[in-house]
C-alpha cells in the first residue's frame, strides 16, 4: 500500500503541473478559493466568458474532456490521468462549472448516440467552451420518477418528419446561458411509460423556447424553468429510435454517476478550523468532550470518503474498473454537510442566525451551507434514490413494485387526494 | 497510489476464508459460547500451523517475516468468521509489545511460542470501569514483586504471560510477568460476549521483570494504536458479515406476500448499512497502510480506523437483528453472536468516546503545534 504515483503518473503530473503554473488565470484563484458552496465565485470579470476563457485555453493545449477521443475534441487521456488532471487543476476546476452537465452528461450521450456528422459538428465546440449545453430532463411530474415526465412531441402532419413539442421542464442547471440541450419527451402515451419517450437535441435558441429563473428555497438563482410552445425540431435531432428515449436516457444518468475523483465538499476541514477558534467557557470548542465527539464522527466520514475514492482511483491506476463503492459518495457527503453546519450554527449560539456581509467568512460559510445542504440531498438521485441503487445494484435486493410498470401512460392516475 | 491489498495477500485471504469456513462455522463458536472451554484449541493450532500467528514475527523469533498487511487479512477474516481464539490478546497486544519493547531475551523467550500458538500472552490494563489514564493505574510493583487486581484481562484465564501496566516510582511502566508463576490468581469473569474469555487476575508479590529497558506510557499508546488498526479490520469482517446476513435473511423471508427485501424501509436499511461499512472499510486501509509503513500519521490513521469500524460494526450488527425481526432475537440464530461481539470490540482497546476524544486530539495537536 502506498499513495504514491507510478513513474507514468508522476511524469504526467509534473508535465500538467508545469503547464497549469504557466497558463493558469492565477488572478482569479483568490476568488475561486474564496468562493462559497454554490458559487462558482468569480465577481470581478464575466463569470461565462472567464469559465469559456480557461476552457479554450485548456482545449488547444489537448487538457479539455481528458477522457474523450481526440477527434472530438477531447484529450484522449486514460482514467487516471483524467484523476491526476483534476487533482492538479485544483480551484481552476470550479471554472469548469458552466460545463459540467455538457462534458459529463450530454457530450457522452451524443457520443454514443448522434450520427458521425453530428459528433463532428458538436463534440469539439462543447469540449471547448464554445457552447454550453443543458440536460433538458426533469419536470414537475417527472423528478425522481423521471419516465412519469409529460412533455410532448408529436409528428408534424406536413410529411416533414419534424416534431412538435408542448410542456415544462424544471430544474434545468444553467439554461439561460446554455446553447443547446438534450431534451427528453413523451412520444406514445398510450404505451407504458418508459416506452413512449424519445429523446432529441435542439438548439435553446429554437423559436417557442421560454426560460424563466427559479428563485430556490436559499435565495439564489441557479435553476430554470423552460417551457416549449409549438417548439418545432428537425427528426435529424433525433437520438436513437422513436420511443427508445429511457434507453438513451440511461448513458446520461450512468455517466453522471461515473464521475470519480470530483469529491464533494463535506465541510469537515472548515468546521475543524472554527471549533479550533470558537470559545466555550474560555477555552477552544475543540477541547470540549461533546464538541470532539461529534467532530470525531464528522472526520471520519471525510476520511473515509477521501479513501474510498483513492480505492477507486487504485483502481483505475491498475487499469481496473472501480467498484461500486463510489455510490455512497453524494449520499454521505450531502447528508454530513447539513448536519455539520447546523452543529456549527449550534456553537456559535443565538449568533448563529446571523447571515449578514458583517459577519465573518467562517460563519456565513455555515449558513450558506446550511442553506444550500437540503439541494445537495435531492439533485442528481435524491437520498432516497441513491439508497435504491445501493439496496438493488450493489446488495441486489428486489426492484420496487411499481404499480404503473404496465399500464398505459395515458390512465396512470395523477391524482392524489381528491 | 495503491490503496488495495496485493494479489498475493488476497490470495491469502481467500486461503483463511476457506480455512475459516471449513474449520469455524458458527457451530464451533456455539460449542464456545455454550461449553466449558475458553477457546477453540484445534482452530487456534490450525492459524499456527498455517504460519498465520507468526506473520508478522520475524523469522529469527520463530514466526514467517511476512508484515502487518497479512496481520489485517487474517485480522479481517477472523472478524468475518467471529472466530472464539484468542489471537488479539497474543498477537496484536502480546507480541507487539514484545516486538517494540522487550529485550532481546524477552523475544527469544516468548515469540516463538506465540508464533507456534503453544503459548498465549495478554496485555493486563483495566482495574475498573472508566477510561484507563495513567492514574487509574494502582497496581504497584516494588522490588520486583506486582501487587493488585486486574480486570477484565481478556484470554487472562488461559494466557500463560502477560504484559502489565503496574506503577513504579511513581510512573506506569510495563512489565512482564508469568501468569502461571507464584503470586497470581486468576478466574475467568462473565461478559456480553462469552466467545471470547475475559478473566479478573489478582497479583499478590507476583514477580514481575520490567519489559525491556523500561517502557512506560508511550509504548502503551504505540501498541494499542497498532492493535487498533488490526481490530478494526476484524470489525470490518464482522461488519460485512452481519450485513450479508441480513441481505440473505431479506431475500429469503416473504411477509406481506413478497420479500420483505422489497420494502424501501429494509432497503434503506440495508444501504445505510453498506454505507458504514464501506466507509470503515475504506479507513481502516488507511489504517493498514499506515501500520505497514510506520507513518507519522499512525495515531490519527489508527483512531481514524478504530471509530469508523466501531461504529460500522454496531450499526450493521444491531440492524442485522432488527431486519431479522423476532427470530433475529432468538438464541437459535446467529444474529446474537454477531451483536455480541461488536459491542464487546467497541470497548476491548478502549470505548468509542475514548478514541473520538484521542482522534481529534491528535487532530488539534497536528494543526496547531504551537498550541500543543
Amino acid at each position: 500500500m502506498n499513495f504514491d504515483d507510478t513513474p507514468e503518473e508522476a511524469a504526467f503530473r509534473a508535465k500538467v503541473r508545469a503547464w497549469l503554473d504557466a497558463n493558469a488565470p492565477k488572478h482569479l484563484e483568490a476568488e475561486l478559493r474564496a468562493a462559497s458552496f454554490g458559487f462558482q465565485g468569480v465577481a470581478s470579470e464575466d463569470p461565462i466568458g472567464a469559465s469559456k476563457a480557461w476552457q479554450k485555453k485548456k482545449q488547444q493545449a489537448g487538457y479539455a474532456c481528458l477522457h474523450w477521443p481526440k477527434e472530438y475534441g477531447g484529450g484522449g487521456f486514460t482514467p487516471i490521468e483524467r484523476v491526476i488532471w483534476s487533482q492538479e487543476e485544483g480551484p481552476f476546476s470550479a471554472l469548469s462549472a458552466p460545463f459540467t452537465i455538457g462534458h459529463g452528461m450530454c457530450g457522452p450521450t451524443v457520443m454514443a448516440w448522434a450520427s458521425e456528422e453530428q459528433k463532428r459538428e458538436h463534440l469539439p465546440r462543447l469540449a471547448s467552451g464554445e457552447v454550453i449545453w443543458c440536460q433538458l430532463f426533469s419536470e414537475p411530474a417527472g423528478g425522481s420518477d423521471l419516465a412519469g415526465l409529460r412533455t410532448r412531441a408529436e409528428r408534424t402532419a406536413d410529411g416533414s418528419g419534424d416534431w412538435i413539442v408542448n410542456g415544462q421542464k424544471i430544474w434545468t442547471s444553467g439554461a439561460h446561458n446554455a446553447d443547446w440541450g438534450l431534451l427528453i419527451t413523451r412520444t406514445d402515451p398510450d404505451v407504458p411509460k418508459h416506452k413512449g419517450l424519445t429523446m432529441f437535441f435542439l438548439s435553446m435558441k429554437t423559436p417557442g423556447i421560454e426560460i424563466r429563473p427559479i428563485k430556490q428555497a436559499n435565495g439564489q438563482q441557479h435553476f430554470n424553468e423552460v417551457y416549449f410552445t409549438d417548439v418545432r425540431i428537425s427528426d435529424a435531432q433525433r437520438l436513437g429510435a422513436v420511443n427508445q428515449g429511457w434507453e438513451v436516457s440511461l448513458t446520461t444518468l450512468m455517466n453522471e454517476r461515473l464521475s470519480i475523483g470530483s469529491g464533494m465538499p463535506t465541510g469537515f476541514p472548515e468546521l475543524f478550523a472554527y471549533c479550533m477558534e470558537a470559545q466555550i467557557d474560555g477555552r477552544p470548542a475543540v477541547d470540549d468532550s461533546g464538541v470532539r465527539s461529534k467532530l470525531a464522527g464528522y472526520a471520519v466520514k471525510a476520511s473515509g470518503l477521501k479513501y474510498t475514492a483513492m480505492r477507486a482511483i487504485t483502481a483505475l491506476s491498475k487499469g481496473q474498473t472501480p467498484g461500486p463503492e463510489n455510490s455512497i459518495g453524494k449520499l454521505v457527503a450531502g447528508a454530513s454537510m447539513q448536519e455539520l453546519s447546523m452543529f456549527a450554527l449550534d456553537l456559535m449560539g443565538q449568533g448563529g442566525v446571523l447571515d449578514g456581509e458583517d459577519q465573518t467568512q467562517a460563519n456565513a460559510r455555515f449558513q450558506t451551507m446550511l442553506m444550500r445542504s437540503p439541494a445537495s440531498r435531492i439533485e442528481g438521485g435524491s437520498d432516497e434514490i441513491l439508497r435504491n441503487i445501493i439496496a438493488e445494484r450493489v446488495l441486489g435486493l428486489p426492484g420496487d413494485i411499481r404499480v404503473d410498470k404496465d399500464v398505459p401512460f395515458k390512465d396512470i392516475p395523477t391524482k392524489g387526494r381528491g | 497510489m495503491d490503496l488495495d491489498f496485493s494479489d498475493d495477500q488476497k490470495q491469502l485471504r481467500e486461503t483463511v476464508r476457506r480455512f475459516l469456513t471449513d474449520r469455524c462455522p458458527s457451530t464451533a463458536v456455539r460449542a464456545i459460547l455454550e461449553g466449558p472451554e475458553p477457546y477453540d484449541r484445534a482452530l487456534y493450532k490450525g492459524l499456527a500451523d498455517m504460519g498465520l500467528l507468526g506473520a508478522a514475527i520475524p523469522e529469527e523469533y520463530g514466526g514467517v517475516g511476512l508484515g502487518r498487511l497479512e496481520l489485517c487479512v487474517l485480522a479481517e477474516e477472523l472478524g468475518r468468521a467471529d472466530a472464539p481464539v484468542p489471537v488479539s490478546s497474543s498477537i496484536y497486544l502480546a507480541a507487539e509489545f514484545l516486538l517494540i519493547a522487550g529485550s532481546e531475551a524477552q523475544k527469544q523467550a516468548w515469540l516463538p511460542r506465540l508464533a507456534s500458538g503453544e503459548a498465549v500472552g495478554t496485555f493486563a490494563f483495566a482495574e475498573r470501569a472508566g477510561r484507563v489514564t495513567p492514574a487509574a493505574i494502582q497496581a504497584k510493583v516494588e522490588g520486583g514483586k506486582l501487587t493488585g487486581v486486574k480486570v477484565p484481562v481478556p484470554d487472562g484465564d488461559v494466557a500463560d504471560f502477560a504484559v502489565v501496566a503496574a506503577r513504579s516510582g511513581g510512573e506506569v511502566a510495563l512489565f512482564l510477568v508469568d501468569l502461571e508463576g507464584p503470586g497470581v490468581t486468576r478466574e475467568a469473569v462473565e461478559t456480553i460476549d462469552p466467545t471470547r474469555s475475559q478473566a479478573r487476575v489478582g497479583f499478590d508479590g507476583a514477580p514481575a521483570e520490567p519489559l525491556g529497558a523500561g517502557a512506560g506510557w508511550s509504548v502503551i499508546e504505540q501498541v494499542l494504536d497498532r492493535a487498533a488498526v488490526l481490530v478494526a479490520f476484524e470489525q470490518v469482517g464482522g461488519a460485512d458479515r452481519a450485513l450479508e446476513m441480513a441481505r440473505d435473511y431479506a431475500l429469503d423471508r416473504m411477509a406481506f406476500g413478497r420479500q420483505i427485501g422489497s420494502f424501501q424501509a429494509i432497503k434503506h436499511m440495508l444501504a445505510d448499512m453498506y454505507v458504514s461499512a464501506t466507509l470503515a472499510r475504506s479507513n481502516a486501509y488507511y489504517g493498514a497502510w499506515a501500520l505497514s509503513t510506520d507513518a507519522a500519521e499512525l495515531p490519527i490513521a489508527a483512531a481514524t480506523a478504530r471509530v469508523s469500524a466501531t461504529q460500522a460494526f454496531q450499526h450493521c450488527a444491531k440492524n442485522n437483528i432488527q431486519v431479522h425481526g423476532g427470530m433475529g432475537f432468538t438464541w437459535a440464530f446467529d444474529c446474537h453472536l454477531y451483536y455480541r461481539r461488536s459491542n464487546m470490540l467497541a470497548l476491548g482497546l478502549g470505548s468509542l468516546s475514548t478514541w473520538e476524544d484521542l482522534l481529534i486530539e491528535r487532530m488539534r495537536r497536528q494543526n496547531a503545534p504551537a498550541a500543543a
